[in-house]
């Protein structure tokens, strides 16, 4: 256990952010009132988001440990333990769950006009259970947390999606579920062989390459499909259009992070030997992903489906960073997950402002917006210049980051990566362009935001910008952990090439 | 002979025969399920005292141990909810009722001779009167559409016949080992397991326990059965005896010995295919209760994932499975028999908008469905990873990734019922109004799922130290 350092502050911090939110989830079922029900869960989930600041104040930088952890015996039959605890690389994105969630409340204020209580219970599970998932450092634990945030997410499309609900949130359940059974069997797997469900401790066990090869393609078809890594990725433009703003927000922002945390948190340390060996066919993949997304981002005129489709590439720079095993690759690839959560986040939240007020996500429709709505367009603006990352914004960071890794990798991986950025700019420049100055059309009313809207554009409107003009603070948390993480990898390595 | 053994079992004949004598004058409906539900809650708390219990009755061929004990308190806890979710049997004919009351109880008594048997003569007689009572319960159905007959008729002649290949095998099992008692069996049937004759023997005793689990090829009344009968007998043929099957197969595989190569192939190929099988055909059934038919043969593989370890961590695995089973499967039930109005059968269309019509009842469905899925936290993850460990530590990988592939196919069609009560609208179906006590018994099985889902620890002990009871 001296990879654990117990919790010191005066709550057990991290149970109180999984659990806080779902007992609000509960007491919600006692509510009768509408406005009653939407104030308690903002209220909730406000306390969540306070309670998780010390998270932040009193990590410690110079440790790559697993902080403010809790351990207790849960099936000691089955050796599995109720273990949580959080290191640089997952701090920084339990913080942004626990951000998002009142963002979200917010976001869906009007949004949401039927069975609203049951939407705002949704909310509050899946708070608990991307907090769950990013804590959680038994593997049981962490596969309870992922399966689980299925069914409110699920729940989120098929009930308050779009026309196509149905389709898509199927398709959704069932491509994520295919994906985890394979999770669960390498975890059982790794139970057997290592005789723990610790994942720190499982870790520190060597295991033969044959061994980690099957394991790593188990886990790769998981996090790939979470990712989603192309040619998985279908199943996340339909989930996209289809679900409530929050419902894309949090499959954005927090969802589809738990495919490349895995990715960082399990494959690259449990099974190195693999990782290596498989690094080139991820790099390609991801290649692929940046360069097909934005081409296809490029050609959408419905605004959800082209954030939709440049997420598939966004998310390609994560797994590109990932895999280059080097430290600018990898904090690169762990900053870009929060950037791409923060604009991407931002961006649906939008789409979701102009959906509430023209019933269109059709770009031909809601064009020509800046004397209408300059406030609107402004923030928008600062979200698509991130987007493409900017210099100045929190996107230049860390697509910066990774490139510098890329190229220090291999260099045709990089020169490969580049028109993904220049495709960023086209696409999200060309939807800036007709949203602001594109011919009016249409009868409908817009009017520009109101202050509920700008109270939760704001907070994402200064990370960006605090990321992209003094990323230090951010960086800092992960250095220590992505290390150690590299240490683990070369150790792993290094032990194959003496066998 | 030590009477306070036998007490779980006195009370349920008791129970019969105070339903015998309420046959003897015109009862109410209401008045009758009343004393069914608080005589069989007693039942409950009497199991309980007795978990505890040990000892041999009638000359040794009747044992009391941890082992049936739980069984038992399963049993009776199944018969309790069975009793408690049926809506005033709407489906069974009010004169008819105590006799049903009658022999649900003596199915349930001969359900818990069976765990308790370890004689195979014994085993065969408890075998039987559960058999026969169950043979009487399905085609009492009020609606005569003449499904109920041929329901009846196929349980009748699939059970004599797996009951007849099973007599045949204990026949040759006796004939190798020259006992019927399973403590000389089990000393002498790993030695002579090598012989063509001990291995048909041992499988063709299975088959009487494949029939009640329906594992596939012994399947074929499972669909007809679910749907011809009414929806409270199958709420108590599709759990009850699954317990006792999966108690029975536990005794006789652990007979066998871990050295077995040629019985666990068997097992492995039947449970790839009872699981494959069944979860491709409820693909495309329509009729919830014939879903739920197939649902039951697929999760029949996964239990036997369980069994084919024949170790104490798969056999603790395959018990929690099963009891978690239970739960799950009932609270389906109870959905179908709330929502039934006249005890007809439900199609899966008919929950369209449930969410608006009965929120609760739509919160059950869902935790059952999501459960039967097996998605955490509830029980039917934590049983369905308890078995996929227990299986691949005995180096069955492509079975458990047989599984899991399966796993991801069963989930389209239990999402297909959530979707279908809370994504679609009610179509004009009327709004259902629940009891208090149907409330109540909602809560509890929500609850129960859940917990048992999350905290698992204490049941999961207890089903391992059973199973040390079994395995020498």
């Amino acid at each position: 256990m001296d990879f654990l350092i117990p919790n010191q502050l005066s709550y057990p911090i991290l149970s109180t952010l999984i659990f806080l939110p779902l007992a609000g989830a509960l007491l919600l079922f006692l509510f009768r009132e509408e406005k009653a029900t939407r104030i308690w869960t903002l209220v909730i989930s406000l306390v969540t988001f306070l309670l998780s600041l010390p998270l932040y104040f009193n990590f410690d930088l110079t440790t790559y440990k697993y902080q403010f952890a809790e351990h207790t015996p849960w099936i000691p039959s089955f050796k599995i333990n109720y273990t949580l605890g959080v290191d640089g690389i997952s701090l920084l994105l339990v913080l942004l769950s626990t951000l998002l969630t009142p963002i979200c409340v917010l976001a869906s204020w009007k949004y949401i006009e039927k069975r609203i209580k049951e939407f705002h219970v949704c909310l509050l599970l899946m708070e608990t259970a991307c907090v769950g998932v990013f804590s959680a450092l038994d593997f049981v634990l962490f596969y309870i947390f992922w399966e689980a945030m299925l069914v409110p997410m699920y729940l989120l499309i098929a009930v308050w999606g779009g026309p196509e609900k149905v389709y898509a949130s199927i398709k959704f359940f069932i491509y994520t579920m295919a994906g985890s059974v394979f999770l669960m069997v390498a975890m059982i797997a790794l139970y057997l062989t290592a005789g723990t469900f610790s994942i720190p401790e499982l870790m520190t066990h060597n295991y033969s390459f044959t061994f980690q090869f099957w394991i790593f393609l188990a886990f790769g078809i998981a996090f790939a499909i979470k990712v989603p890594m192309a040619p998985f990725h279908t199943w996340l433009p339909a989930a996209h259009v289809q679900a409530p703003t929050a419902g894309s927000v949090l499959l954005a922002s927090v969802l589809l992070k738990m495919g490349t945390y895995g990715f960082v948190r399990f494959c690259l340390p449990i099974t190195p030997q693999a990782s290596i060996y498989f690094a080139p066919y991820i790099l390609w993949m991801s290649i692929i992903s940046i360069i097909y997304g934005g081409y296809v981002a490029l050609g959408q005129s419905d605004m959800k489906r082209l954030i939709a489709y440049s997420s598939v590439a966004h998310m390609g720079f994560v797994t590109l960073g990932t895999f280059l095993f080097n430290k600018q690759g990898l904090e690169g690839a762990i900053l870009q997950m929060i950037n791409h959560g923060v604009t991407t986040g931002a961006l649906f939240l939008c789409v979701g402002i102009i959906y509430e007020r023209s019933h269109s996500r059709l770009i031909a429709d809601n064009s020509g917006l800046t004397k209408i709505m300059p406030v609107y367009i402004g923030f928008l603006g600062l979200f698509s210049l991130s987007s493409m990352a900017f210099p100045g914004t929190n996107s230049f960071v860390g697509e910066l980051l990774v490139l510098i890794g890329t190229f220090m990798g291999n260099k045709w991986i990089g020169a490969l990566s580049i028109p993904g950025v220049v495709l960023a700019a086209a696409y999200m420049l060309r939807l800036l362009q007709k949203i602001s100055w594109g011919p009016r059309v249409g009868t409908h009313h817009f009017f520009d935001l109101n202050v509920r809207e700008i109270v939760y554009l704001v907070p994402l409107a200064l990370f960006v910008l605090w990321i992209g003009f003094s990323p230090a603070p951010f960086l800092d948390v992960m250095h220590a952990s992505v290390d150690h993480l590299m240490k683990q990898v070369q150790a792993g390595n290094a032990l194959a090439l003496v066998k | 002979m030590d009477f306070s053994l036998f007490i779980p079992e006195t009370f349920l004949l008791l129970m019969a025969l105070i339903f015998f004598c309420q046959t003897l004058w015109a009862t109410s409906a209401k008045t009758i399920q009343g004393w069914a539900i608080f005589l069989s809650a007693i039942g409950v708390i009497l199991s309980l005292f007795t978990l505890n219990a040990t000892g041999d009755l009638f000359y040794k061929s009747y044992r009391v141990d941890l082992f049936s004990q739980a069984f038992k308190c399963l049993i009776s806890l199944g018969l309790f909810l069975v009793i408690a979710l049926g809506q005033k049997f709407k489906s069974i004919e009010e004169r008819l009722q105590p006799e049903f009351f009658m022999f649900l109880c003596l199915s349930a008594l001969g359900l818990m001779l069976m765990v308790s048997s370890i004689e195979l003569v014994t085993i065969f007689i408890a075998m039987e009167l559960s058999s026969y009572s169950i043979y009487v319960l399905i085609p009492i159905r009020k609606q005569n559409n003449g499904s109920q007959m041929e329901a009846a008729i196929k349980y009748i002649i699939f059970g004599a016949a797996a009951t007849g290949v099973m007599i045949f095998g204990m026949s040759y099992v006796f004939g190798v080992t020259q006992s019927t008692y399973l403590v000389d069996i089990l000393k002498k049937m790993p030695l002579i397991l090598g012989q063509p004759i001990a291995l048909i023997g041992l499988l063709l005793v299975l088959c009487g326990f494949f029939f009640k689990l329906a594992v596939v090829p012994f399947h074929f009344w499972t669909p007809d059965v679910y749907q011809g009968a009414a929806n409270e007998t199958v709420s108590f043929v599709a759990t009850m005896p699954k317990l006792a099957g999966v108690a029975l197969l536990l005794r006789i595989t652990s007979l066998a010995g871990t050295q077995a190569v040629d019985l666990i192939q068997v097992l492995v190929l039947l449970s790839a295919v009872s699981m494959t099988f069944g979860n491709l055909a409820a693909l495309v059934q329509k009729d919830l209760k014939r879903l739920l038919a197939y649902s039951s043969i697929a999760h029949a593989g996964y239990v036997m994932l369980g069994v084919l370890t024949i170790n104490a961590v798969g056999f603790g695995a395959a018990i929690y499975h099963i009891a978690a089973y239970l739960l799950m499967n009932l609270a389906c039930f109870l959905v179908i028999c709330s929502l039934s109005r006249e005890g007809e059968n439900i199609l899966v269309s008919d929950l369209s908008g449930l969410y608006r019509r009965a929120p609760l009842l739509a919160f059950t469905l869902a935790v059952g469905a999501f459960a039967l899925a097996g998605i955490p936290p509830t029980a039917g993850f934590t049983g369905k990873l308890f078995l996929f460990t227990a299986a691949l530590n005995q180096g069955h990988l492509a079975l458990v990734i047989i599984a899991a592939v399966n796993t991801a196919i069963s989930i389209y069609y239990y999402l297909n019922i959530v979707r279908t009560a809370y994504g679609q609208d009610p179509n004009g179906l009327p709004e259902v109004t629940l009891s208090f006590s149907n409330r109540v018994l909602n809560y509890g099985l929500i609850l129960a799922i859940i917990l048992m889902g999350a905290l698992p620890a204490w049941f999961i002990e207890l089903a391992r130290t059973a199973c040390k009871t079994i395995i020498s």
